[in-house]
Formats: structure tokens, C-alpha cells, sequence
């Protein structure tokens, strides 16, 4: 979760460099839902994400270095620049494609679950999304079809439409859904769902466990609504850091500016996590120091790793439009 | 030899895919659509007895099934999803333009997608202005995507073969009209490899670029110039990504006079695609200008005579050809 929510930070210093093009996604503030979610799965599992990847990318796995690579478009990145911010897949951890469009990835999603029950692999697919994707149609007709046929999927939908950091507030409802609660929408088509909040992981990391147990038992697909307050650096166009977050925050967050101070001191999945581990006696607050210093040089290195990568030669981009010929 | 009707060697082709490669699954929310509405249709209904688990009948969710048969690609399996109707494929565009045709591309080379679209575009006769597109050219502008049109009964088995083998989303487009015509398709013949155009006719005083169903049309076009004396080639592509061009600009090189023949509408369509390659090419060869032959552009009428007025007819082919060696 640290790493997650260093990288973010540092990329958007990055690109307040004029070091990334277009516009990009932070992950800051949903840490509570990818960790624990991800750290359910096996090996062959398969994972979808959306313009908002980076963060389910770091906790399959990913490398920072090669991550940074690829969404400042250079020719060491995952996809040799070809995807960057929005597309990173990385197929050896199961991230076969990354689609920006909304709602996009449901039945993709889908489908590599029907082609997991097709081939009795025992795998499953995980679609991580957010609220805003169940408002395409590609998401019921998929909802439909997953449950109909009893497919090995997990919908974790990310809900981070709530702004504000009173809690009340962020149980209301979407301004854009006419279905309230979100897990409306999965259970009008049998399907098994759950609201859970997302910025506290020991909750997700329940649910999820759950829920991959049960498809793993052939229950079929499972749904999860996780719940975080919006990060207050994302209520602009671009992400902007109110403060650069340091693990002492947990105790003292009296660095961030007053107007963000709440958000960080009750709905930061990050902090909160930080609390629980010291209150529970399985860190010190000085480990966690210690262990996010070696986070922040691990950043350092990928940064300087991703800035010294070249940027691809021109013909770079007339490759890889076809596939060749002949069977994997 | 032997002679098959098209729709036989269709069936043929797909009975025998199926038994071959248990990765192939038949996806299509009607269960008959293979065939379209044509009266062959329930000869279909044998294969779907004979793989009950590999012939799919999905929801009436063109986005999503589509889509589910793009991620069952991108995990290995070789989906035949049929549209049916090419009109379907619009419901159904989001997924296939912009998440099949990118994703071998965006991942850098690391997710392919060997799935297969089956359409059935054109006139098919009181279609209407919903039920009677050629989406050819709008696919053609979306890279990423191969794009087949058969128009013989050996190349509708041939490419189907070679699109259900290809590691690339494939959009295997077909026409009703073609299902009656026969012709020779040999016992265990070998799949047809993609941009190899196909010489359907030999002549010397005009080259005939068609595809699909226009190449029947055109070659009835061209038997009925032999009688006055004109010798017309008919050039089929079979395949516009990846498009032999070679074999059409050493046809054209030879007549120096060409008319494309295409169901799509006239802006931006197919027709308008080679032609401007071959201006581009070869304007130097050219004895006169070229002609297109197309659809007229305006949404597709349903009463038969307007049909027939916006349709690039046997007729309006002659005329085309005359004006070309005129």
C-alpha cells in the first residue's frame, strides 16, 4: 500500500515536470481495496483494470521501474510505450489488457472466466472497476451472462463516487444510478454481492477471500461493492497532492493543509492500515518509518530507471498490429 | 472434383473446424444464424446436435457476448462468434474496434486475439435501412482487425479455415445472395491463406476489382461483355487486410482499365479505398479514368425497386465497363 501510494505521489510530481503526456489516474485513497483484494489470487488468475491500473499493477507485482517506463512513454515499459498510463497490461500477472473505456473490461472479463470453465483450469477472472462502469450497458448484459452460465468471476467494483470526508456522506447514493444500493444492480441478476468498506483491508480482504472461495467451489460469479471516500487530490481535473504523504500522518496530520486534514485522518486506507498494525502490536510506528524510507529509495530507482530509459525509435509504432501466424 | 453449393461447403468448413480444435466454440444468440434467414438455415441444427457444448446461444447481448468472446481469446480458446445480420456488429462496435482490434497493439505484443466475427452484410432483399449494411470500409479504417470476403464455394471453406487458425481478431464477412451459387470444392482441400488475391475471371481489355457477391455479379457482367467481344479480367482480393495488391496492380498494369465493383456506399467505401491505391500507384498506367460501381449513398430503402435503384446492379457494371473501354 505504501508503494502504491508513493508511486502516485511521485508521478504526479512527474508530470507537474512536463515528464507524462494526456491525462492520467491516481490511485490514491482505494489502497485497502487492491492489496487485499489481490493478494487473494493465484498464479493463473487473470485480472482486468481500467484507466485507473496502476495500483492493481503494483499489487500483483508489478515493477515500479518498468510501470514509471511505460507511462512516461519510454521503450523499457511494459508495452515498449505503446499503451502507457491507460493500457499497461502485463501478461505474465495475469493483466492480459487494460481498457480505459468504461465499463469495457466487464465482458472481457467474462470471458476469460468462460474460457476457465471451458478448459476446467480452476482459474478465475477478476474485473476491477469503478462505480461509474455499471452505468454502460456492457455491465448488465455481462452480469447477466456470467450468472446465467455460472462463470468462475469476481466483479470488484471500486465505488469512489462519494466525495466528502463525513462517512454518512459517503453512503449516499450515486447522483447517476437509479439503482441504490450499487449491489442492487448484481443481485436483480442472482448474483451474490456485498458492500464492504474499502479503506478498511482486513473488511475487503474477508469479503474477497469469501468470494474466491466460492467461485472456486463452482458457486459462480460473486460481486463486491467497496466503498472509499474520493481522495481530495482528485476533486480537480488533475490529480493534485494536498501533502506528501509520510506514515507519521497516521499520528499527526496536522502537516496536511486544513481543508484536506479530515480526509486524511479518517478515510485514508493508507493511514488507517498504519494505525491498526501498531495498535495491534504487529509493527512499531519506527518499522513503519524504516519501512517506508526503503519504499521511498525504491521509488527513487525506478524513477531514475524509467527517466534514463530511451524513448522508442519511430518504427516502434508500426509493430506489433498483427500477430504472426502459427499456434502459441 | 467436386461441386458444392456455397452454403455446403460453409457448413463444411465450420463441421469440420469444430471437430478439429476443441478450443473452437460457436457463439451466436440464434441458433440457426450461421446461415442467415436463407431456407438452408436448419441444416445448421446438425452441428449444433453433434458439439452441444461448443455451440453457444448466448443472451441477445451483442456488446457483451462479443466481448466475452475477446477475453475467451485473449485465455487461449479460438471463438466463432456470429453477428449474423453485419448490422448486429454496430451493437457489438465498442468491443470489437476498440478493444479486440487494439489489444495485440496497446499490450505491446503480449496479448493476442484469435477470434473470429461471422457477419452477413448487403442487400439481402427487403433489409431495409437497418438490416442491410456492408460495415467492410468502417472496419477497414480500425487497424487491427483481418477482414475476409469470401465469394465461392472453395474460398468460403479456405478462409474460414484460415481465419479460425489466425492469431488475429478476424472479421469474416459474408452474403446471403452467395449461399445458391455452386462450384468446385476439392475433397480435403487446404485452408486459403490471407492476402492472396484470386484471379475469378482472365481478360485483357478491363480489370474488374470485386469482392463478395459483386464478384458473382461481375462475372455474369463479364460473361455477357464476351459476347460483344470485351474481354474483362474479374480480380477478387478475398481478403482487404491483408490486401494483395500485386495481384491488382499487374491486372490493372495489363488492362489499363478499371472499374471497382463494392456494396459498401459510395464515400469512403471500399471502392473509394483501392481506387485511390491504385491512382496512387499506377496512374500511369491508366487508359482511362476509373469507374466505381457501389451502393448509392442514402440509408437502404425497403420496397424492391428502390432497393434496386441504389444497388450497384449487373447493369450498372456493363454500363461502367462500356464507358470504361468505350
Amino acid at each position: 500500500m505504501l508503494v502504491i501510494r508513493h508511486f502516485e505521489e511521485r508521478l504526479i510530481s512527474l508530470h507537474d515536470q512536463g515528464h507524462t503526456r494526456g491525462h492520467y489516474h491516481v490511485y490514491i485513497g482505494q489502497e485497502a481495496t487492491g492489496v487485499p483484494a489481490i493478494s487473494c489470487l493465484a498464479p493463473g488468475d487473470s485480472l482486468f483494470s481500467t484507466h485507473r491500473n496502476h495500483g492493481h499493477l503494483l499489487a500483483r507485482g508489478a515493477e515500479p521501474a518498468r510501470l514509471y517506463a511505460e507511462i512516461l512513454g519510454r521503450s523499457d515499459g511494459y508495452n515498449r510505450g505503446k499503451g502507457g498510463t491507460l493500457h499497461t497490461a502485463v501478461s505474465a500477472l495475469g493483466f492480459h489488457h487494460t481498457s480505459a473505456i468504461v465499463g469495457g473490461i466487464i465482458p472481457l472479463a467474462t470471458g476469460v472466466a468462460f474460457a476457465a470453465k471451458a478448459r476446467k483450469t480452476g482459474e478465475l477472472a477478476v474485473c476491477l472497476f469503478g462505480d461509474g462502469a455499471l452505468e454502460e450497458g456492457a455491465a448488465p448484459e455481462a452480469l447477466n451472462i456470467a450468472s446465467l452460465w455460472k462463470l468462475p468471476v469476481l466483479f470488484l467494483c471500486e465505488n469512489n463516487g462519494k466525495y466528502g470526508a463525513d462517512r454518512r456522506v459517503a453512503a449516499a447514493q450515486s447522483p447517476n444510478m437509479a439503482a441504490y444500493p450499487l449491489t442492487d444492480l448484481p443481485k436483480a441478476y442472482k448474483i451474490p454481492a456485498v458492500q464492504v468498506d474499502g479503506t478498511d483491508a482486513g473488511e475487503v480482504y474477508s469479503a474477497a477471500s469469501d468470494a474466491v472461495e466460492k467461485i472456486r467451489r463452482g458457486q459462480g460469479p460473486q460481486f463486491i461493492e467497496t466503498q472509499t471516500v474520493r481522495w481530495p487530490g482528485n476533486e480537480e481535473n488533475w490529480p493534485v497532492a494536498p501533502v506528501a504523504t509520510r506514515v507519521s500522518l497516521a499520528w499527526d496530520a496536522s502537516p496536511v493543509p486544513e481543508k484536506q486534514r479530515e480526509w486524511y485522518r479518517s478515510c485514508d486506507p493508507v493511514l488507517i492500515f498504519a494505525r491498526e498494525l501498531v495498535e495491534r502490536g504487529v509493527a512499531t510506528k519506527e518499522a513503519l518509518v524504516a519501512l517506508e524510507d526503503d519504499v521511498l529509495k525504491d521509488i527513487d530507482g525506478a524513477v531514475r530507471f524509467a527517466l534514463a530509459s530511451p524513448y522508442p525509435e519511430p518504427e516502434e509504432a508500426l509493430r506489433d498490429v498483427f500477430a504472426a501466424e502459427g499456434r502459441p | 472434383m467436386r461441386e458444392l453449393a456455397y452454403y455446403e461447403a460453409k457448413l463444411e468448413a465450420l463441421r469440420e473446424i469444430i471437430a478439429a480444435d476443441d478450443s473452437v466454440h460457436y457463439i451466436s444468440d440464434i441458433a440457426t444464424g450461421f446461415l442467415g434467414l436463407s431456407p438452408h438455415r436448419v441444416k445448421f441444427a446438425e452441428i449444433a446436435r453433434d458439439f452441444p457444448d461448443r455451440v453457444i446461444a448466448p443472451p441477445i447481448s451483442e456488446l457483451a457476448f462479443c466481448g466475452l468472446a475477446i477475453g475467451a481469446a485473449m485465455k487461449g480458446l479460438r471463438p466463432v462468434v456470429d453477428l449474423i445480420t453485419a448490422s448486429f456488429a454496430l451493437e457489438a462496435w465498442p468491443q470489437i474496434v476498440n478493444e479486440a482490434a487494439n489489444a495485440y497493439y496497446m499490450s505491446g505484443g503480449q496479448t493476442r486475439v484469435p477470434v473470429v466475427f461471422h457477419l452477413l452484410h448487403g442487400l439481402r432483399g427487403g433489409g431495409a435501412a437497418q438490416h442491410s449494411h456492408s460495415p467492410q470500409a468502417m472496419l477497414w479504417n480500425c487497424p487491427g482487425l483481418e477482414i475476409v470476403l469470401p465469394s465461392s464455394p472453395r474460398d468460403v471453406k479456405g478462409l474460414l479455415k484460415t481465419a479460425v487458425n489466425s492469431n488475429n481478431p478476424t472479421v469474416f464477412i459474408d452474403h446471403v445472395r452467395l449461399f445458391d451459387c455452386r462450384g468446385d470444392v476439392p475433397e480435403n482441400d487446404d485452408a486459403i491463406p490471407f492476402g492472396q488475391a484470386d484471379i475469378k475471371r482472365k481478360g485483357s481489355d478491363v480489370t474488374v476489382v470485386a469482392t463478395s457477391f459483386m464478384v458473382q455479379r461481375s462475372l455474369d457482367a463479364a460473361e455477357r461483355l464476351a459476347r460483344e467481344g470485351i474481354q474483362v479480367e474479374v480480380v477478387d482480393p478475398r481478403t482487404l487486410v491483408p490486401l494483395d495488391f500485386e495481384t491488382i496492380m499487374a491486372s490493372v498494369e495489363k488492362t489499363g482499365r478499371v472499374v471497382v465493383v463494392d456494396e459498401c456506399h459510395r464515400s469512403c467505401g471500399v471502392a473509394a479505398e483501392l481506387v485511390a491505391r491504385i491512382v496512387e500507384a499506377g496512374f500511369d498506367k491508366l487508359k482511362a479514368p476509373i469507374r466505381r460501381v457501389v451502393r448509392l449513398d442514402v440509408p437502404v430503402p425497403y420496397s424492391l425497386p428502390l432497393e434496386e435503384a441504389i444497388s450497384p446492379s449487373e447493369e450498372c457494371i456493363v454500363d461502367a465497363i462500356h464507358a470504361t473501354v468505350r
